[in-house]
């Protein structure tokens, strides 16, 4: 790991601590501008996609897309009652059960807390039941709806508020890994003296339908394209082995189907072979579930031929996403080795 | 020092029933600045004296609980995944993706493992503590040189100010009474006091007033004033099993209750126009009260309430003036006597 610049996960946690629910990306696009090396010529594109080029040594005989998406899921404010809490939408798919009980915070600071009446107070039935998001509010501890509106209007945006921090053997956790790593890999990529010319795309609005990819692909208008992303895994206690779709430990996860996309069966075989030259491990999928950005690409201008590499993630779109820091290393060797072959396949 | 930095302190500080040491030295340390005679009792609890007991003065207990609401290690499974059960009522629907801290040998992160919607079988039902699993990223070798069966599990939720004065953390019940004592101890130094005032923070009361029944057998007071959280109203709760954020002490009625010292707190709020309301209840309080009151051949006991929301989570909010009405009703009852009850 000792040749990986420290800058990765240096990134993965500064850009896992933006708020950037999708729609509203720009903190994290600005953090990204910041970081890119002075070579590279960017422009944001008019739904907000972040496109990058860097010149490379030589000029491949396809054009490949890196691609990465900026959006996390989050939660948009839909009004303000009149005794000062907020009811919200989620933005992107999240479980009712990790949202019960948190702290969110608006990009102006504002902390607000999730929860209901207390527990002594339920019924036997409703101590059973999750409560549904729609029954729940923000409380930022305003009076009235008065004092809310001098901080906060509707649409304003709010995510978990939720520290990143290494543990155990290895492993890492923090809100927004997804798709924050892929974004920390691609800037990593870009820092590296490369063979090839290399297109990044990072995408906005992935987790309300991969809407910002249909756009980078139609503006970069590639031959190829890698999309690095963070993908479920179900690999905890009490989980039969073909349950647990992907493991932590197990390296980059190669994906052959999701619900979005049949992927591109040279590539998919390809992922695997790259990831053995350069000496990391390389699993699949074992559930067809799931989607990315891949599913708008491959589709696009006619299409794309298209491969997704992701890190295997517990608890995804959650306040606490887990991952493992060597298979972050796995996915980020084995897509700078599979660029380097896609550019003269 | 501010109710706000006192509460930040305790608040943070971990104290899961049965292991409440670390909230302990903090509420001691905080109580050093007023008397050299806190100490952690053998039961866990914090006591302190202020005054002087060779004289004839009537003597006041003011008693509030350490201990927070929290889990206990049961089991270590083959994988490393720690299994665990409650102490206290823990709220089941708040359990899936926690953060949580593992209080071993050193301190452990973990956090309690769920599955994706596509996976478990029905995401509309709360899990149940015994489906707890929390991933430590260890081995079971490594992890059991680290942790013990035994060791208590809270959830991470740092101390976060919300507007104005209000606030939100974990242990909110009962470090807002800790604190409120603290403070009303602050506003009492240097006056010659018509009270000898004892002072417990008991432990255990979450899993059954344990703490405060030893204490209070252990004491000689004639009187006391214990301080818990009540529910502050929120808008899918019943207003009338409710009192309301902001609008001050939450001064106990109740058969279990003191008559004479309960009207003489009301009392002295409506003279010093500090902020009151009132919570009836139809037999017992469900606070240390209850045990203080009934302890040996009985003790006069008021109750003073501070209105929270959101209780037994990670989140509970709390508005710092209802925490200061407590303490300056109890720091006013002090300095009148005992003439009115």
């Amino acid at each position: 790991m000792s040749e990986i610049m420290s800058d990765l996960f240096d990134n993965i946690e500064r850009l896992s601590k933006l708020i950037g629910v999708s729609g509203d990306e720009e903190d994290v696009r600005n953090y990204i501008i910041s970081r890119l090396p002075s070579e590279c010529e960017y422009k944001t594109d008019n739904i907000g996609n972040l496109l990058v080029f860097k010149k490379g040594r030589k000029t491949p005989k396809n054009k490949v897309m890196l691609c990465a998406h900026m959006d996390e899921v989050g939660f948009i404010v839909s009004s303000v009652s009149e005794n000062g809490t907020l009811k919200f939408s989620p933005v992107g798919g999240i479980n009712p059960s990790v949202v019960f009980g948190r702290r969110v915070i608006f990009k102006n600071g504002i902390t607000g807390v999730i929860a209901a009446k207390a527990v002594h107070m339920l019924s036997d039935e409703e101590e059973e039941k999750q409560p549904k998001l729609s029954d729940l509010s923000i409380d930022i501890g305003a009076r009235d709806k008065e004092e809310v509106l001098k901080h906060i209007a509707t649409g304003d945006f709010c995510t978990f508020l939720s520290g990143y921090e290494e543990f155990g053997e290895g492993f890492i956790k923090g809100k927004a890994l997804d798709d924050r790593t892929g974004c920390a890999m691609l800037l990593e990529l870009l820092s590296k003296d490369n063979e090839y010319d290399m297109y990044c795309a990072f995408t906005v609005q992935e987790e309300i339908g991969t809407r910002g990819a249909a756009c980078a692909a139609y503006n970069v208008k590639p031959d190829m394209a890698i999309v690095l992303e963070t993908t479920t895994a179900c690999d905890i206690s009490e989980v039969e082995e073909e349950k647990k779709v992907c493991i932590l430990g197990n390296g980059a996860v190669a994906s052959f189907m999701d619900k979005g996309t049949i992927y591109d069966r040279e590539l998919y075989r390809l992922s695997f072979e790259c990831a053995e030259s350069v000496g990391v491990k390389c699993q699949t999928k074992t559930l067809i579930a799931g989607g990315n950005d891949s599913g708008a690409i491959h589709k696009a201008v006619g299409g794309i031929r298209t491969a997704a590499l992701s890190v295997p993630t517990r608890y995804l779109h959650s306040p606490s996403c887990v991952m493992k820091k060597e298979d972050v290393i796995a996915v980020l060797k084995t897509a700078a080795k599979l660029q380097e072959r896609l550019s003269e396949l | 020092m501010e109710i706000l930095e006192i509460l930040k302190k305790l608040s943070d500080a971990e104290g899961v029933s049965g292991d409440e040491y670390a909230a302990c030295r903090v509420a001691k340390e905080l109580l050093s600045k007023y008397t050299d005679t806190a100490e952690i009792d053998s039961f866990g609890s914090v006591t302190a004296f202020i005054g002087d007991r060779s004289g004839n003065k009537p003597t006041l207990m003011l008693e509030a609980h350490i201990d927070e609401i929290g889990f206990i290690v049961s089991f270590v499974d083959e994988k490393g995944f720690v299994k665990v059960g409650s102490c206290g009522g823990t709220d089941r629907r708040l359990y899936a993706a926690q953060t949580v801290t593992i209080h071993g040998k050193e301190k452990i992160t973990g956090v309690i493992s769920t599955l994706p919607p596509h996976v478990s079988s029905d995401d509309k039902k709360t899990m149940k503590t015994e489906e707890i699993a929390i991933d430590t990223g260890y081995s079971k070798e490594a992890l059991l040189e680290k942790i013990s069966l035994g060791d208590r599990v809270t959830i991470n939720s740092p101390f976060t100010p919300l507007l104005g004065t209000r606030v939100s953390g974990k242990a909110v019940d009962d470090r807002a009474g800790v604190a409120a004592i603290i403070y009303a101890v602050s506003l009492l130094k240097g006056k010659e006091l018509p009270f000898n005032i004892e002072i417990l923070f008991a432990s255990q009361e979450e899993v059954g007033s344990r703490g405060a029944k030893i204490g209070a057998y252990n004491s000689s007071a004639n009187y006391a004033i214990a301080t818990d959280v009540s529910y502050a109203y929120t808008p899918d709760a019943k207003r009338e099993k409710c009192g309301e954020m902001g609008k001050g002490a939450m001064i106990g009625i109740a058969p279990s209750l003191d008559k004479g010292l309960t009207k003489e707190l009301m009392k002295i709020a409506e003279d010093r126009k500090i902020p009151f309301q009132t919570e009836v209840m139809g037999g017992r309080t469900g606070t240390d009260a209850d045990d203080i009151s009934a302890m040996k051949g009985g003790i006069k006991t008021a109750l003073l309430s501070i209105p929270i929301k959101y209780m037994h989570t990670p989140v509970e909010t709390v508005d710092t003036e209802d925490i200061k009405s407590v303490a300056e009703i109890m720091a006013e009852f002090i300095m009148g006597g005992t003439e009115n009850v």
